[in-house]
């Protein structure tokens, strides 16, 4: 039976096939949501609402022509996108949906994985780095460069500010947070400031407007992926997509309680409330215009950084009054 | 470490060819040099084959934003050279016309650089209203573009009263989003970082390099030809000037929406004052050898025309100086010590139009820096001779 479930685990849900629908209802549900707050219709074509556009889009782009540059290292341009498509599959593998008990650590749901999730959220940007560097590409380059230079920036903020429910929570284990929430309801609000922090941070680390400075077309083109097409595209945007749950739900489990149930009704605390977190996304990304690249490394160290640390001291001080 | 990057002439912010070479070093910029001449027409050349009357249509098509701009100027140097005065409803009229053609393209303008800062919610909400203007065009010439109202002696085609209703109608909406759009532009957070302090063009830079139009008027200059020389009937008209001390895109994006809300009291008061009578006056077919300068405000900044006739039907010589053309050297100024973020919006702040502005093809020898003027058919013979003897060459690998 464990295996069966192993295998299901892997494969089915939350796996490959689930993450693959999934990821695309989420691009649907922000490409939709964004173009209604511009006054636009957004896809209305493939399916219903046009809720299979970017499924259409993937496969589209899929039977593209492939193009690798001469100069470009080939080896690394090629295999990039799959270690990246790996690499944010594997985390959601650890995100607590299904499958794990909040007694007994397991593969997947051990004391730590917090940090391991973090990790893993932090490999896709360096993924980025080395696609546009090892294009070869002026446009590339510079948005290599860009995309390590936000690095600096948001990563410590976003640290900070997702730790501090695990202080709070007395454990490292995503599980385990996600159930001292349930039980105390009433302490999610004491990690409000961080959620926001947090809220900020992943739109960066996702890099979508008013962080979509590594590939803002109209500086550089398209950036890190201005020499990606057909399937490594594909890959690379079906990856974003993934990257897009994986941190939403990380957001979810830490800051909103995570998704008790098990397999079903935890579906369903699933898909709401990681769609609760993508519509903040999508409201930041339809409400603000791209800033400069140095104007985020100023805004992540003057706001954001120092913000995080009150809300660290919040919740050590709240500890202190609880114990 | 420096190095170079083309923008253009195909490039995501450009909508049309112009090739600008940016040497930089990390994300500062260094240097900053403009190519042209990747959209050139002869349209003064062929301006030279045909009547008065044609050539409207002609000066027109130099633009698809300001066709307005460019047959007003042509036309008020004709008249002049014809020695004919347009009557006043015909004037009246004109004048509407520009004011409408100055709204929708500063509305184009703002929306697109809203997208040059990666602000597309603005772009698409600015563009969505921009079409209220676009069907009031419509409405008084039956076009959206290309309006063909002008002619040689007064304007093409009246207007009733139920217009004049819709009109003014419809720049009540206009006004309050507006005054919205004046509002969003200029205290959204993220918007103003990107635009305030960028692209610096000091009072003197700007006499000194020749900017035109909001360009110059958002450096503190207050220039504007409608007051300076009036034309048509702005001697009548009471508005302002609309100037910006901030000398930076900023400054260019007030000055531009300022000026948005004096063109609607500016229509407001030529609908209300609308004189009766007929709209225009017959030409003659002929003009005497004479010369003319034609000066025109257009959205973008002063438009001049030169017209030589020689008593023929046609034109002997129509030069076009469009004002995207006076604004390129002060560009360059603009982009140095910049970053590279800010090339879109600095461009896009003089709103290019690149085929306004292409006039002749200079080759220059980059080793000798020798110039040559060349025709197309010995162009062509160049690149030929350049490539017939090459390999093909792809830098492309199959990936089967």
């Amino acid at each position: 039976m464990a295996m069966v479930n192993t295998l299901v685990y892997l494969i089915i849900y939350p796996g490959l096939l689930f993450l693959f629908v999934y990821s695309t209802f989420c691009e649907w549900f922000d490409r939709k949501l964004y173009a209604r707050l511009q006054n636009r219709m957004g896809p209305t074509h493939t399916g219903k609402w046009g809720i299979l556009q970017p499924i259409a889009d993937f496969f589209k782009l899929m039977s593209k022509e492939d193009i690798v540059p001469d100069r470009a290292d080939k080896g690394m341009f090629s295999a990039l996108p799959a270690f990246g498509l790996a690499i944010v599959s594997t985390a959601m593998l650890l995100l607590p949906i299904w499958n794990y008990k909040v007694a007994k650590p397991s593969v997947t749901s051990f004391n730590g994985d917090l940090i391991v999730l973090l990790y893993l959220l932090t490999l896709p940007t360096f993924i980025f780095f080395l696609a546009g560097w090892s294009s070869t590409n002026l446009f590339s380059t510079v948005g290599a460069m860009r995309v390590l230079t936000m690095l600096f920036g948001y990563e410590v903020p976003l640290f900070l500010a997702v730790l501090s429910p695990a202080i709070l929570a007395n454990s490292w284990r995503l599980a385990e947070i996600a159930a001292f929430y349930r039980h105390h309801p009433l302490l999610i609000l004491v990690n409000l400031l961080g959620f926001v922090i947090a809220l900020i941070c992943v739109q960066a680390k996702l890099e979508r407007t008013p962080f979509d400075i590594p590939h803002a077309e109209t500086e550089i083109v398209g950036g890190t992926f201005t020499e990606y097409s057909g399937k490594k595209l594909a890959l690379f945007r079906l990856m974003m997509d993934i990257e897009l749950v994986v941190a939403s739900g990380l957001l979810a489990t830490v800051f909103l309680g995570g998704f008790p149930g098990g397999p079903f009704l935890g579906l369903l605390n699933f898909v709401i409330k990681t769609l609760i977190v993508i519509f903040f996304l999508s409201l930041i990304r339809a409400a603000t215009s791209r800033i400069r690249v140095d104007q985020v490394v100023s805004l992540s160290w003057r706001y954001l950084a120092p913000l995080a640390v009150v809300q660290l001291l919040i919740v050590i001080l709240v500890k202190g009054l609880l114990s | 470490m420096n190095f170079q990057i083309p923008i253009g002439p195909q490039h995501p912010a450009l909508k049309e060819p112009i090739g600008l070479r940016i040497v930089v070093d990390g994300e500062i910029i260094r240097d900053a040099d403009i190519r042209l001449g990747y959209n050139h027409r002869g349209i003064e050349k062929l301006a030279e084959s045909k009547t008065w009357i044609q050539n409207i249509y002609l000066m027109e098509r130099i633009c698809g934003i300001c066709s307005h701009s460019h047959t007003t100027c042509y036309v008020q140097g004709v008249e002049k050279l014809m020695e004919i005065q347009p009557p006043k409803r015909g004037l009246y009229i004109r004048t509407l016309v520009a004011e409408l053609e100055r709204i929708h393209s500063h509305l184009l303008w703002l929306g697109v650089a809203g997208h040059e800062a990666g602000f597309d919610s603005f772009f698409m909400y600015v563009w969505r209203d921009r079409e209220i203007v676009m069907d009031i065009l419509e409405t008084i010439s039956g076009n959206r573009v290309h309006y063909a109202i002008n002619t040689i002696g007064g304007v093409r085609r009246d207007l009733d009263e139920l217009q004049v209703k819709h009109i003014l109608d419809s720049l009540e909406i206009l006004r309050k989003r507006s005054e919205y759009y004046k509002n969003l532009g200029t205290t959204e957070p993220s918007f103003v970082a990107r635009l305030a302090g960028v692209g610096y063009l000091s009072q003197e830079d700007a006499i000194a390099l020749c900017a035109v139009g909001p360009t110059l008027r958002a450096s503190g200059v207050p220039s504007d030809v409608r007051k300076d020389d009036p034309y048509a009937v702005y001697d009548e008209v009471p508005f302002e000037v609309c100037t910006a001390d901030t000398c930076d895109v900023l400054g260019r994006t007030v000055v531009r929406i300022k000026e948005v809300l004096q063109s609607y009291n500016i229509i407001e008061f030529l609908l209300k004052n609308l004189p009766a009578g007929p709209i225009a006056v017959r030409a003659p077919r002929r003009a005497k050898p004479n010369e003319v300068v034609s000066r025109y405000e257009a959205p973008r900044g002063e438009n001049i025309h030169y017209i030589k006739s020689n008593g023929t039907e046609k034109p002997e010589r129509v030069k076009v100086r469009a004002p995207t053309l006076g604004n390129y050297a002060a560009t360059i100024k603009m982009l140095k010590n910049g970053f590279i973020a800010d090339v879109p919006l600095i461009f896009a702040a003089i709103d290019p139009c690149i085929c306004c502005a292409e006039r002749a093809v200079a080759i220059v020898d980059s080793r000798s820096g020798e110039e040559k003027i060349v025709p197309q058919s010995s162009l062509k013979k160049i690149t030929r001779n350049t490539t017939a003897n090459q390999e093909r060459k792809r830098e492309v690998e199959w990936p089967w």
